[in-house]
């Protein structure tokens, strides 16, 4: 008796002694209230805390609407924890801003990584995401033989007078509120993600990539006044709701049947898949002339500047980066895996599975937004200036308007360390 | 003829009802609303904002939204932090503007009619303006507690607290009664050899029902329903969000309205049963002071 309490003693003197030498790393995430999520990323935690005795990870969640004001209010204060997960776009802003370190990591690990998913600034990487989200025209194939228009294809996407002719067609037909949903109630980061791309396809960019130190020429060029003529056209047509579209509308809109397509993003593929089965279909975006581009770079993981453990959160972003992770995250939110291999593992990006598309997408017609620390407010000019010309704003003025401001801030900010 | 008769009592009677009922209506319409749409499934909720079914406990009825929010958000935690939150604000300010009101009104000292005015413009800061600064402020400040002398007060309770105590509007909602309070009270209370502060406790404060509930409540809801930035910044921590931070839980890309419309349900019973605790007293207050929420 005297053996087995010892023994006891000795094991859980060992056990908590073990727990007592790791070392506390703080992670921040975006996810609170989805429980789905918080599983697959505690479960990733507990079998990180297990896996070593170095260090114990301790998440803490944030609503996403909040998480961006939280952190840099939480970095001004000097409050940052270990680990942060950072919406891609934002990235080269925290970095330029100082509340982030580079990640030590090697090279290879992210090799076969889809490149939208790697955060680099100032030739490092910053940020490493475990999924990327793809944009498609969501419809029916039975609603596209109706009116005899071609199904495109990532070889052979509309050109823009196809998509206007289709666009024209179904309205003409008045079987829809609308021929296309484009989400415009969605605002936000929802503006220069799901849109730039289309001036991007017309030519045009929210600033321009050689230096990113002027938006001007590129936001209100003539590629850009056409693609803002264009934009304008599809509400001025009655194409498209408004920026009063009714947020809940836009979530049901395309099953309900008041939209004939719905520009969306993979995320909400799975309701679309029950609704409509192998009726369903999934559109790379039109060939405005440059080519077809999605928007890419989504949540992503990353090392405070202020972190003590710069080594230990480095091990903690590397455990995550196992496929099973990647899969597992992609299962549980539809997400597009940020790897070939982890693609194959997952129910939804599997050869032959019902979103398999994506990944293509996402492989063919990715475009980061500007990686720039300017990007944070480029992205908010850029969706005033389209929420205005929707709402019959002059197009040119609008755009210069746009330019002006982006331009005096990347000056107000020595141009942003480029 | 008396049924038209416009002096007729019982018809004005009904038309004043009436008229009242239907801006009752116009009013409670949101509640009803929302309390019927957190009984509904996504999709009903949604078919049935088109019509009046919208403000019917009709179709598919019940209580999958409550649990599926109670599962989504630890929505017990937040309400028990933002009533402690709130209880422990109001109480303090009722206290100390009241005190600062009565000696604006009473005491005769150097500089209070300045600096009362000095206090008066703050109302018109936006609190936005001086988020930062304050943010910065509390980081650094010290606290006395358990653990000896620790730096910072962020995520905790007491920097949702310590910063709302004292404000402007319950400070000219007293200074507003006591001027309206008969001098002679004080003055028979001064000759009878009251001190300033059995004045402030036996005679001032026991006639200032109205404005006490005016303020508990104009300060309640300021606490409850409208403190999102604050402890979006300076809360970090689960264990000490708020419920109006805690909105934010049911607002993922795919938003469960009927889950939203449960929570919303859950959170604002404690305030709506306040407030009819003390409508009388309110009611009152306003007709006295001129002060609308």
């Amino acid at each position: 008796m005297k053996l087995t309490i010892s023994g006891a003693i000795v094991a859980y003197a060992a056990v908590s002694g073990a727990a007592l030498a790791q070392t506390e790393l703080a992670l921040w995430y975006h996810g609170a209230g989805n429980e789905e999520e918080a599983a697959v990323l505690n479960g990733a935690i507990e079998d990180f805390n297990n896996a070593q005795g170095d260090w114990t990870v301790v998440v803490e969640s944030f609503p996403q609407i909040a998480y961006n004001d939280s952190v840099v209010a939480a970095a001004l204060a000097g409050n940052l924890p270990d680990i942060l997960d950072i919406d891609g776009p934002v990235m080269p802003n925290w970095a330029w801003s100082g509340y982030l370190q580079p990640l030590q990591v090697d090279e290879t690990l992210v090799s076969n990584f889809l490149p939208s998913t790697v955060g680099r600034w100032d030739g490092e990487i910053y940020s490493v995401g475990l999924w990327d989200a793809a944009v498609a025209i969501m419809t029916r194939q039975s609603t596209l033989d109706k009116y005899g228009i071609r199904v495109p294809t990532l070889e052979e996407p509309w050109s823009l007078e196809e998509f206007n002719a289709a666009l024209e067609t179904i309205k003409a037909s008045g079987d829809f509120d609308y021929p296309l949903d484009l989400g415009t109630a969605w605002t936000g980061e929802w503006y220069p993600y799901a849109f730039s791309p289309f001036l991007q396809s017309f030519g045009g960019d929210i600033v321009n990539r050689d230096d990113y130190q002027s938006a001007d020429g590129v936001l209100n060029g003539d590629a850009a006044i056409a693609f803002g003529e264009w934009w304008q056209s599809l509400f001025a047509n009655d194409y498209a709701p408004g920026t009063s579209q009714d947020p809940a509308v836009r979530d049901t809109g395309l099953i309900d049947g008041k939209y004939a397509m719905s520009w969306n993003g993979n995320w909400a593929a799975t309701p679309v898949l029950d609704a409509f089965g192998d009726d369903t279909l999934f559109l790379p975006a039109p060939d405005f002339g440059n080519g077809s581009t999605i928007g890419a770079g989504s949540w992503q993981f990353g090392i405070s500047a202020t972190s003590a453990h710069p080594d230990g959160a480095a091990a903690f972003i590397e455990h995550l980066m196992q496929d099973k992770y990647t899969a597992a995250f992609s299962d549980t939110l539809g997400l597009v895996p940020a790897t070939p291999t982890a693609a194959a593992q997952s129910k939804y990006y599997a050869e032959g599975a019902p979103m398999e598309v994506f990944y293509g997408l996402s492989e063919a017609q990715a475009l980061v937004r500007p990686v720039t620390p300017g990007y944070v407010v480029a992205a908010k000019v850029f969706e005033k200036a389209l929420s205005d010309i929707a709402n019959g704003g002059d197009v040119i003025d609008t755009l210069d308007a746009a330019v002006d401001e982006i331009d005096a801030d990347i000056a107000k900010n020595g141009g942003y360390g480029h | 003829m008396a049924a038209i008769d416009p002096s007729n009592r019982g018809l004005r009677l009904v038309t004043r009802y009436l008229v009242l009922g239907l801006v009752a209506l116009v009013f409670i319409f949101p509640v009803v609303f929302m309390i019927v749409s957190s009984l509904k499934p996504d999709q009903q909720l949604l078919t049935d904002t088109g019509s009046l079914r919208a403000f019917l406990p009709v179709g598919d009825i019940s209580l999958d939204n409550y649990f599926a929010a109670f599962e989504r958000a630890p929505i017990g935690k937040f309400v028990f932090n933002s009533v402690l939150v709130t209880v422990i604000t109001v109480s303090l300010s009722l206290f100390l503007c009241s005190l600062a009101a009565f000696s604006f009104t009473y005491l005769e000292w150097f500089g209070r009619a300045a600096l009362l005015s000095v206090i008066l413009a703050t109302l018109i800061i936006p609190f936005e303006t001086i988020a930062i600064p304050l943010l910065l402020l509390v980081s650094k400040l010290p606290w006395i507690g358990v653990e000896g002398v620790t730096y910072g007060w962020l995520d905790s309770y007491r920097v949702q607290i310590i910063p709302w105590i004292a404000d402007a509007l319950t400070v000219f909602l007293f200074v507003q009664y006591f001027k309206d309070l008969p001098r002679e009270l004080i003055e028979a209370a001064r000759v009878e050899g009251a001190t300033w502060w059995q004045i402030y406790y036996r005679v001032v404060m026991p006639l200032s029902g109205p404005v006490i509930a005016t303020g508990a409540i104009l300060k309640t809801l300021k606490m409850y329903n409208e403190q999102y930035i604050w402890p979006l910044i300076s809360v970090q921590s689960e264990t000490y969000r708020p419920v109006m931070v805690g909105l934010q839980y049911f607002f993922q890309l795919q938003i469960a309205w009927g889950e939203v419309m449960a929570y919303l349900t859950m959170i604002t019973v404690p305030v709506l049963a306040f407030y009819l605790v003390l409508q009388r007293a309110f009611i009152a207050s306003i007709a006295s002071t001129g002060v609308k929420g």
